[in-house]
């Protein structure tokens, strides 16, 4: 802090002041002329205004050079024109605030842009690469894509890439936010900037430096916190005009009254630093509490917008639900439950259709082992499959497959199907060639948080909660329904997403579309907001939307909303309260009732207490009640 | 045509965003000027006439504010 040159000359300043103040009474005086002297307090008070103006100054003249007037100009000189009127404590005391108050703001900003900061530190900054079967330590860049990286526990993954070899356990949190670690294996995707907790993994690059997922997290972020709000666009319309407005009021009034300390402290006000430091600020905590919460907002009139989302229509597979089909429900009819897992997963083990995918996925989640090998499978499209298990024929698939098979299905069998497929899920009935041997369900299931979050959604005010689905109506009423959502949109086409979006946006304002990205970016264009969900890796998602939850936590979006809303609260507080300290700082100077020194003084003050309003927003947390 | 982003010392106030932008966009052959506040970065687009950007840099300095990089 001592060496800080800025913290130093403050430091002179202020003692040379005490000192000064303290010398006040001594009456010993240079005489420069007989009509022209100065006590040693007088001395003191202008090595004081030199200490500390003299990078003012400086400041000053090397922006005059390029023909710009900037605060610095004004402050010197009015300091300047206070030395001249004999007023040597005013112009100590602006030059020493101005110089505390450039610090302290400084100190202050930085706070403000310290959970964005601490987000590029993350970067990786070496890696271990395997180049003719020797490791070698290199920058991350360097890394060519195809290298081997071996990354061990405590280090950082320098590339975006996928295990060959190893198990870890992850924490993906500088990208996704999730704060639980994630187990990688052989052919998972890892990402650049992730740490290992422990394990050891082998990773083949696919992307290296700048293409990582993580550096262009970074890259939109830092972007992201200098998109300017509409706020704070007309805010700076209104310091170019009210700048030099102020300066010519001064010179105006000078020329009129000669009231040259009225005009000298005119131009230490003319700067509105707080009005116009208000939404940046703001802007910038609330972007860095969003990063490091894994919510990518792309700027402030964003931000702006969130807050007031009226209707949100959320894409189905993949946003609401997992996008994976899973084995919800297994009826038996005679085997035990596990053996009819069995039975099915062995005949359909080397079926690549996704239904016969999560019913092996549920034998192995089952922990059954013991799969027999099929024969003679004979798979019949639309249908099912039809093999030999155990010596014994297996029939798994639709009524079509059973009624061609000349299979009777009862009645209660009948009825049981019937009732699963209201719900929305997908039976598929098994039997031998004798008899039917159960019923086993599969559905794309709900994500756990999506409950969750469209009750939060209501609670703090969203009208209306869709869902917009390529599905079948029968899928999608199930899911509106066991998700309490307003609304549901099936059998739709992309183009028809785009239609349904342009009239939800009519009737009830300001829209929103979440969607994975994979298949809707036109929905997410077209939306006033597009969200994507799960960003991390999708490129076409990260690069569109206007807003990127970079995990699956799909209930994050309650969070950004809450956050976003707590955002422009802050901007309106900075912005009430900083037109407040123009108009009372301008009335007071022109009552006289503030003088330089004291303008200067509410000049700082203000402007300290909108940085310090906004680093509040770096602690908000979502209320959850 | 050239894009340079060059990283400075933390900007303070955003009068010298405007001061860096006003200066840098007068000089011949730029053809935009961005300062990102929050970011202490300015991002300048300027055509050969400048080079790889010694002067851009220069006048950026001469009004005082340090460059930490360049990319």
């Amino acid at each position: 802090m001592l060496r800080d040159s800025k913290f130093q000359r403050v430091l002179i300043a202020g003692v040379l002041i005490i000192i000064a103040l303290a010398l006040y009474q001594v009456d010993v005086r240079l005489h420069i002329t007989d009509a022209f002297s100065l006590s040693i307090s007088d001395l003191l008070m202008i090595a004081a205004a030199v200490a500390a103006g003299y990078p003012i100054a400086v400041n000053a003249f090397q922006a005059i050079r390029f023909r710009i007037v900037g605060i610095d100009a004004l402050v010197t000189l009015a300091v300047v024109g206070a030395i001249l009127i004999r007023e040597y404590w005013e112009a100590a005391a602006v030059t020493f605030l101005f110089m505390l108050g450039d610090y302290l703001e400084s100190r202050a900003l930085e706070k403000t842009r310290s959970a964005i900061r601490s987000l590029l530190e993350l970067a990786p900054d070496t890696a271990r690469v395997l180049r003719n079967g020797e490791e070698v330590e290199l920058a991350p860049e360097e890394v060519e894509t195809g290298d081997l990286v071996i990354v061990r526990p405590g280090e950082k993954i320098p590339v975006d890439g996928t295990v060959t070899e190893g198990n870890a356990y992850v924490n993906q949190a500088p990208i996704t936010g999730e704060s639980m670690p994630v187990n990688k294996e052989t052919d998972a995707t890892v990402f650049s900037g992730t740490v290992i907790e422990s394990g050891y993994l082998k990773i083949q690059a696919d992307k290296v430096g700048e293409d990582t997922t993580f550096a262009r997290i970074l890259q939109m972020v830092e972007e992201a916190q200098d998109k300017k709000a509409r706020t704070q666009k007309f805010l700076e319309v209104f310091a170019t005009y009210y700048t030099p407005g102020i300066i010519v009021l001064a010179a105006v009034i000078f020329i009129l009254t000669r009231d040259i300390p009225l005009s000298l402290t005119l131009l230490v006000i003319a700067c509105p630093g707080a009005l116009v430091i208000a939404t940046p600020v703001s802007i910038v905590a609330g972007i860095g509490n969003g990063a490091r919460h894994g919510v990518l907002i792309k700027g402030g009139e964003i931000i702006e917008k969130i807050g007031t989302v009226k209707v949100i229509a959320f894409d189905k597979t993949g946003t609401l639900t997992e996008g994976k089909p899973r084995v919800t429900r297994i009826h038996s009819l005679g085997p035990s439950e596990k053996e009819l897992l069995r039975l099915t997963a062995s005949a359909e083990m080397y079926s690549e259709h996704p239904l016969a995918r999560a019913i092996v996925a549920a034998a192995q989640e089952e922990g059954i082992t013991d799969l027999a090998e099929p024969e003679n499978a004979e798979i019949i499209p639309g249908q099912g499959l039809k093999a030999m298990v155990d010596n014994q024929m297996i029939i798994v698939g639709n009524r079509k497959l059973l009624h061609e098979s000349r299979m009777e299905i009862p009645a209660e069998i009948e009825e049981y199907v019937s009732t699963e497929e209201a719900e929305g899920q997908t039976a598929i009935i098994i039997a031998n060639a004798e008899k039917i041997l159960g019923v086993i369900s599969i559905a794309d299931t709900i994500r756990k948080d999506a409950v969750t979050l469209i009750q939060r959604l209501k609670a703090i005010g969203v009208k209306k909660v869709v869902m917009l689905t390529g599905d079948n109506p029968r899928a999608a009423a199930a899911i509106s329904r066991k998700l309490g959502l307003d609304d549901y949109y099936a059998e739709l086409l992309p183009e028809d997403k785009v239609r349904i979006l342009e009239e939800l946006q009519q009737d009830y304002g300001t829209s929103a579309m979440v969607g994975d990205g994979v298949n809707d970016a036109p929905a997410l264009a077209s939306a006033d907001l597009g969200i994507a969900i799960g960003g991390a890796g999708t490129d076409v998602a990260m690069e569109t939307a206007d807003m990127v939850l970079m995990s699956d936590e799909i209930k994050k979006l309650s969070y950004a909303i809450g956050l976003s809303r707590a955002t422009v609260r802050n901007m309106k507080q900075n912005i009430y309260f900083a037109v407040a300290v123009v108009f009372i700082l301008l009335a007071g100077v022109l009552a006289h009732l503030v003088y330089l020194s004291s303008g200067m003084l509410i000049h700082i003050l203000s402007v300290l207490a909108v940085i310090i309003n906004a680093i509040r927003l770096l602690r908000y947390k979502e209320k959850v009640g | 045509m050239t894009s340079k982003t060059y990283q400075l010392q933390t900007l303070t106030c955003p009068t010298c965003a405007t001061k860096i932008e006003a200066a840098v966009k007068k000089m011949k052959g730029v053809e935009d000027v961005q300062v990102m506040f929050n970011a202490s970065k300015v991002k300048v687009k300027f055509d050969e006439s400048l080079g790889d950007g010694k002067e851009v840099k220069k006048t950026i300095e001469r009004l005082g504010f340090g460059i930490l990089g360049e990319k």
